[in-house]
């Protein structure tokens, strides 16, 4: 079972995949469908650098969640001060963040987060994995910023991956 | 379709090419190489946003196939663009 | 299947809503690229859109294409996907990208960050 389905929710995914672009559900696209993915994953996986290993799905939903706000307030924060630029500049600039997190994984979900969120942009990652540079659109004081961030993301990830 | 759903989708049509003239004033102004990169890329996401608003004023499917393909091209350019600006050779 | 002259009110509102809403994110977000003075700052207005502007657009697209066909048509959900794995990317390695050569510029950006020694070591 093992090494017929490498990664089970990778299979899954594709097989939905195929039949939301298809619009159907039809026998033959259920079928090509799941044909999809049974050999995709089979075939990426001498590719694969890392398996992935994902503990507590509870905690996967509610970091779901709070990306979803966070990502919305940020953008009426980013259009505020878009629109607000003129009178008053905003205080952009470099933030350096003490990681934890060492999973690759985890990190490649970390990144994700930050470039969705308007307002951070992850620009540079220690090569030891130690610090990360990010930059930050409107910023008020940085020990709380880094505190948020590390309690927000840093955290649930930690207790997904590791 | 009602007035108030199609002027809504006109309007925001409007919107989007507006967006799309400013982007492009930013695309030949831009002083540093990366900032026509970025222009080129968002230029990308308002035509597929525009797409899927076309899909729905004309009531059909397709372009929303359209939509993924300007996605996916664009991804490909900019990565492309990108990676060109950072070592100045696309294969290595 | 319904004829599109014989969409409930509702659904009507909703979407032109959400299609408007989506389109204003997407001027401030051109507005912001424009008008912000360093290309830092610059990376971030572009966000707008591919966020919250892709999700108003997929979400009208969804209500609309549903009401229609009677029945789930969740296609729509694809394109914010979609955005959310290669935006990531591309601002990613536009970000390494200016460092890089505003570093070599001699322009004001922060020093790399992992130190000469642990580069060695790894």
């Amino acid at each position: 079972m093992k090494r017929l389905f490498p990664a089970p929710w990778l299979s899954l995914a594709l097989w939905a995949l195929w039949l939301v672009l298809n619009l159907s559900i039809s026998p033959g696209n259920l079928l090509l469908g799941a044909i999809l993915g049974f050999l995709a994953p089979l075939m990426m996986a001498p590719l694969r650098p890392l398996p992935v290993r994902i503990r507590r799905p509870g905690v996967i939903i509610r970091l779901f969640f709070l990306v979803g706000r966070d990502v919305i307030l940020s953008n009426l924060h980013v259009a505020w001060g878009i629109l607000t630029c003129g009178t008053r500049p905003p205080r952009s600039r470099f933030v350096k963040i003490p990681l934890d997190l060492r999973d690759a994984n985890g990190l490649a979900v970390l990144s994700m987060i930050t470039s969705v969120t308007p307002g951070t942009v992850w620009s540079e990652l220690a090569l030891d994995r130690s610090i990360l540079l990010l930059h930050v659109f409107d910023l008020d004081d940085d020990a709380q910023f880094i505190e948020h961030f590390k309690q927000a993301y840093e955290r649930p990830l930690m207790e997904i991956f590791e | 379709m009602s007035a108030l759903l199609s002027n809504a989708i006109l309007a925001s049509l409007f919107l989007f090419s507006l967006a799309m003239v400013l982007t492009l004033v930013r695309l030949f102004k831009g002083p540093s190489a990366q900032d026509r990169v970025l222009a080129l890329d968002y230029l990308y996401i308002l035509a597929m946003l525009m797409m899927l608003a076309l899909g729905i004023r004309y009531a059909s499917d397709t372009y929303f196939e359209a939509a993924l393909l300007i996605a996916l091209f664009g991804f490909v350019g900019s990565f492309a663009l990108a990676k060109f600006l950072l070592r100045g050779e696309v294969i290595e | 299947m319904i004829n599109v002259s014989e969409l409930p009110l509702w659904v009507e509102v909703l979407v032109a809503i959400l299609l408007l809403l989506s389109s204003l994110f997407a001027l401030l977000g051109a507005i912001g690229l424009l008008r912000m003075k360093d290309f830092f700052q610059r990376m971030h207005p572009p966000a707008l859109a591919s966020t919250l502007g892709a999700w108003c657009v997929a979400l009208a697209s969804i209500i609309y294409f549903s009401t229609l066909k009677s029945g789930p048509v969740l296609h729509g959900w694809l394109i914010p996907i979609l955005l959310s794995i290669t935006v990531p990317v591309t601002t990613l390695l536009l970000a390494r990208t200016s460092l890089f050569r505003k570093r070599m510029a001699g322009e004001d950006v922060p020093a790399e960050v992992s130190s000469r020694r642990t580069e060695s070591g790894s």
